[in-house]
């Protein structure tokens, strides 16, 4: 066995995971407050992989003299910032008016949501992909093991621990985690007990969204080119690695997503090993979505709930 | 004595069916009132417009000089409202601490982004809140279970955390639902004894919704009857268990007459 190329699918296989963990968040995040699934998230990935493209394009004259590392940091911010509205705005016009219908109504709206992101993206960036630029100067670093990591690698992986202790530290350590917590335990007494249900809410899609962008523009960072239609199969698979870790579980997504990257890629660097060929990486998630369904719904992290009567 | 709470004329409809039919009747500031009625007459449905889960089709609810019906849930409950639950509806997995502090916190001025900034006003605000949840899980003897989950309590001890937490968010009227629901004879006397002590040591008027009789006569100074949305009697509990419409009511009315 290989054990630099093993060492390379891990290296590469973590960074695309660290993407599909920080999309698979918003999915349980919002799931845990509004018990619903927001295939709009998908879009929102998108968005903030375009947000990214044009705040760097308009803001490239004024980084001129500054370190990378800080005007990468800007373009990061705006761009979090930037889908943190859309998402809020997104809950506000779209989801809330049916706040009080059927989960099922407000499914449909989400796909229609992520329809109307994904065509309106179409009509104002145009269908082709758009080239993404470096925001910083990358080369590639050779690893222990014979492997090796470019800067964009290191910088996915580094961010997103940085986000997800950031994450942790607002859901467990902040008055509005305990307020998240409480509204995802029992909505209709964190109410009445004077949590403002609306406020937690918007807050939230914001911090998903803000999530989301963080991973649209790491996924442009390693890819390169970006296209309005970029965020449905990476949407999908993060929410199959939501469902993986246990819907509602903030570590399940984090670990399903870093499964869910790990699997797709050891599968296609690996396609010929184990005679499964590299153009079915995109059906790994599904084939594992209904194992996960038939053999443990609950997920890896996550509770099964026990019906009361 | 002022009025803590007024229901003027409270009317609520679902569709064709009048769940609450032109209700009035007032709770004193300190006093303790039992709303009773056979299943079905509307004491939930009470409640919940009360607090602003639904809004009245009709009528008024106030507390003090305040309007309350239209306001939000959460607004009423921050204008001196609290309440349990006739089912138990705790936050199962939050530890019995962070139950009561998030009753606690939305009364506060500092939020996220004082958090962020980690101010002192932030810390020792933190740090007195730290103590009143401790001290107020002392007065109830949970003092001991305060880190462990919620779930993993005891039933009465869950009923216990309800009314905890509904003091916590520091009310004028605490609405009780059933609170006697599910407990042995003991725990309905120990029960008695703590809706006693609750309202001389917090100074607070409670409204009281139970079956068991009991406990109902043995708290209530005064208690209203509910029968199909309507009110049909009001008075001391002397009065309403000598009231002939009250035994109607609940026995059926062959009985009544037998």
């Amino acid at each position: 066995m290989d054990w630099g190329n093993f060492a390379q699918q891990l290296v590469n296989g973590l960074s695309l995971g660290a993407i599909y963990a920080l999309i698979a968040l918003g999915y349980t995040m919002v799931y845990g407050v509004l018990r619903f699934i927001n295939f709009a998230h998908g879009d929102v990935f998108m968005i903030g992989a375009f947000a990214g493209l044009y705040i760097n394009r308009w803001l490239k004259p004024f980084f001129t003299g500054l370190p990378e590392a800080l005007s990468t940091a800007v373009v990061l911010l705006l761009s979090m910032g930037a889908c943190a509205c859309l998402g809020v705005l997104i809950e506000k016009l779209a989801y809330k008016p049916l706040r009080n219908r059927s989960r099922l109504t407000v499914l449909i709206t989400a796909i229609g949501v992520s329809l109307f992101l994904s065509y309106s993206a179409q009509l104002i960036f145009g269908a082709a992909p758009k080239g993404f630029p470096n925001l910083f100067n990358s080369t590639t670093h050779d690893l222990p093991g014979g492997a090796s990591a470019t800067t964009e690698q290191f910088v996915v992986l580094g961010v997103t621990v940085l986000l997800l202790a950031a994450l942790r530290w607002i859901v467990l350590g902040t008055r509005m985690g305990l307020a998240m917590r409480a509204l995802s335990n029992n909505p209709a007494a964190a109410s009445l007990m004077g949590v403002n249900t609306d406020a937690v809410i918007s807050f939230t899609f914001a911090l998903g969204s803000a999530l989301a962008a963080a991973a649209g523009i790491f996924f442009a960072m390693l890819y390169q080119a970006i296209d309005p239609f970029m965020g449905i199969l990476p949407g999908i698979k993060a929410f199959v690695a939501a469902v993986l870790g246990g819907i509602g579980s903030l570590p399940g997504a984090a670990l399903g997503g870093v499964l869910i990257g790990l699997i797709e890629t050891l599968v296609v660097g690996y396609s010929q090993d184990i005679g499964i060929p590299s153009g079915y990486r995109d059906a790994v998630a599904f084939v594992l979505l209904i194992l996960i369904l038939l053999f443990k719904p609950a997920g890896l992290l996550g509770k099964s709930e026990r019906e009361k009567v | 004595m002022s009025a803590s709470l007024l229901l003027d004329q409270v009317t609520m409809r679902f569709g064709g069916l009048v769940a609450v039919s032109g209700l009035d009747f007032i709770v004193n500031h300190g006093e303790m009132v039992g709303l009773i009625g056979p299943n079905g007459a509307g004491k939930t449905t009470v409640f919940n417009v009360i607090t602003g889960v639904y809004k009245p089709t009709s009528g008024t609810v106030s507390l003090g000089d305040r309007v309350l019906n239209g306001l939000p849930a959460h607004r009423i409950t921050r204008h001196g409202i609290a309440r349990t639950f006739q089912n138990i509806r705790l936050f199962g997995s939050l530890s019995v601490f962070d139950n009561v502090r998030c009753a606690m916190i939305p009364g506060l001025r500092h939020g996220v982004t004082s958090a962020l900034t980690r101010g002192p006003a932030h810390s020792r605000e933190e740090s007195r809140l730290r103590g009143e949840i401790l001290e107020l899980l002392a007065i109830f003897d949970m003092s001991g279970a305060a880190d462990s989950p919620a779930e993993g309590l005891a039933y009465g001890d869950r009923r216990r955390l309800e009314i905890v937490r509904a003091l916590a968010t520091r009310p004028r009227l605490l609405l009780l639902d059933e609170p006697a629901a599910g407990m042995n004879p003991t725990e309905k006397s120990q029960l008695i004894e703590l809706i006693r002590f609750i309202q001389k040591k917090f100074d607070i008027a409670v409204l009281l919704v139970e079956h068991d009789m009991k406990v109902v006569m043995g708290v209530c100074q005064r208690i209203v009857v509910l029968d199909y949305g309507k009110k049909i009697a009001e008075g001391t509990p002397e009065e309403i268990r000598r009231n002939p419409l009250v035994i109607e009511a609940y026995l059926g009315g062959e009985v009544a007459d037998a």
